[in-house]
């Protein structure tokens, strides 16, 4: 099923940072959002991801197909890499981590907390949630931030499967993780001119 | 759903998790009282179960604003928030096992500082009836507070005034029920009464915490 974003507006803060997105996702593609910092790329994947709501414009899929992987990793430090990974399987109804252990170069790592892991390692294992997740659309926020080239090249890789069984990812990031299948949205093109919106915080819940 | 209540039980028994720190607060309140009050049995006794009480509700709000804090900061939070489980049932959960890992303690431990704090022994019953029903709506309406306060900094000061008036019934009918259990009264109109809140608080405050925590995750 393709996913399909139309018109789509959203806003940081109470401001429109960008408006008529409008863009097709097909199963096995791949879209790489670009733009300077702040044009709104975490916002827009936010929105897409069902955490907070658009100002106008639809989008086709369900939140309930979207994996979300944002700047932090939703790991506990006291926990090990085992625990974390199965309890992210537990919760999305999955079973069997080891696949993503493999494929995410964890299986050393494994009873290690993840409060002892370097930054790369714990972005790894950040990363591997998505394997067990087992939805179909990836949203993935500057996924590459602190791995290695070598780690760079493997996520590639792994992404790269995803795609190739039917999945699809989208994804905001400044380092080219060579997937020439990508194709490539500037957001730059879609930015808002200075329309503000009404908060959506407390004020306007309440007002 | 079983998934996250025991990894939240598992986090709090880890180094670090708080287990037994609003246990040992409680302790604490309850051997400090004596000391300065004096050790006349006369007097503790009558002012046991609104100490116990006071003191169970000071134990219960300590852990509190770690209860959405964490899993704010590391991104949890996010993830649960678009995980299949509903938000509401993940702020059940939470209070559950918040409620596991103080309200229970506190419950059981009670007896014993009831015994230093010269509670007749016709209100020791009372005082863990009074405690096992009236502490999960501790932790309800807690949950709650910490999720408006969620993503705030120094939200633990603002969670504090927020929940602690809102605690107010649940002193007063859950201390009612062990002076009139010491006193040899009719204690079924403030348990009925503090079962009511508990089982409202726990019905209804899930809802209402699960919308706070969506506009502040926004």
């Amino acid at each position: 099923m393709d996913f399909v974003v139309s018109d789509l507006a959203v806003a940081r803060g109470g401001i429109c940072v960008l408006e008529g997105v409008n863009f097709t996702l097909r199963p096995g593609a791949a879209l790489v959002l670009r733009g300077p910092n702040g044009v709104g790329k975490t916002t827009l994947l936010r929105t897409l991801a069902g955490l907070q709501p658009p100002l106008e414009g639809q989008i086709s899929a369900p939140p309930e197909a979207i994996a979300y992987a944002a700047h932090a990793d939703g790991l506990k430090g006291t926990l090990s890499v085992t625990e974390n990974l199965e309890f992210w399987a537990a919760v999305h109804g999955t079973r069997g981590i080891d696949h993503a252990l493999d494929r995410m170069n964890l299986r050393d790592l494994r009873d290690r907390r993840a409060a002892n892991l370097s930054a790369g390692q714990k972005r790894r294992l950040g990363l591997a949630r998505l394997l067990v997740s087992g939805r179909p659309i990836w949203m993935l926020d500057e996924p590459t931030v602190s791995l290695d080239v070598a780690s760079v090249a493997l996520f590639a890789g792994v992404v790269r499967d995803h795609l190739g069984q039917g999945g699809s990812a989208l994804m905001a990031t400044h380092i080219d993780l060579g997937l020439s299948e990508a194709a490539v949205l500037d957001l730059a093109a879609f930015r808002a001119q200075g329309r503000v919106q009404a908060a959506h915080g407390f004020d306007e819940a309440f007002a | 759903m079983i998934a996250l209540l025991l990894r939240d039980l598992r986090l709090a028994m880890r180094a670090g998790g708080g287990f037994g720190l609003g246990l040992a607060f409680f302790l604490l309140v309850a051997v400090l009282v004596p000391l300065g009050v004096g050790p006349e049995g006369g007097v503790l006794a009558r002012i046991a179960p609104g100490i116990l009480w006071v003191g169970a509700l000071l134990a219960c709000l300590l852990s509190l604003d770690r209860l959405f804090a964490l899993d704010h900061e590391d991104g949890s939070l996010d993830l649960l928030a678009t995980a299949p489980i509903p938000l509401e049932g993940v702020v059940a959960i939470k209070a559950l096992a918040h409620w596991l890992v103080t309200g229970l303690p506190l419950t059981l431990a009670a007896p014993l500082l009831g015994v230093l704090l010269h509670l007749p022994d016709s209100g020791q019953v009372w005082l863990v009836a009074s405690l096992a029903v009236g502490t999960p709506a501790l932790s309800s309406i807690g949950a709650f507070g910490a999720a408006l306060t969620v993503g705030l900094k120094r939200g633990g000061l603002l969670l504090s005034l927020l929940v602690l008036p809102l605690y107010v019934p649940t002193l007063i009918f859950g201390a009612e029920i062990i002076k009139r259990g010491a006193a040899g009264m009719a204690v079924e109109v403030p348990l009925l009464l503090l079962a009511g809140i508990t089982l409202g608080a726990a019905a209804a405050l899930p809802f209402a915490s699960a919308l706070a925590l969506r506009i502040n995750l926004r």
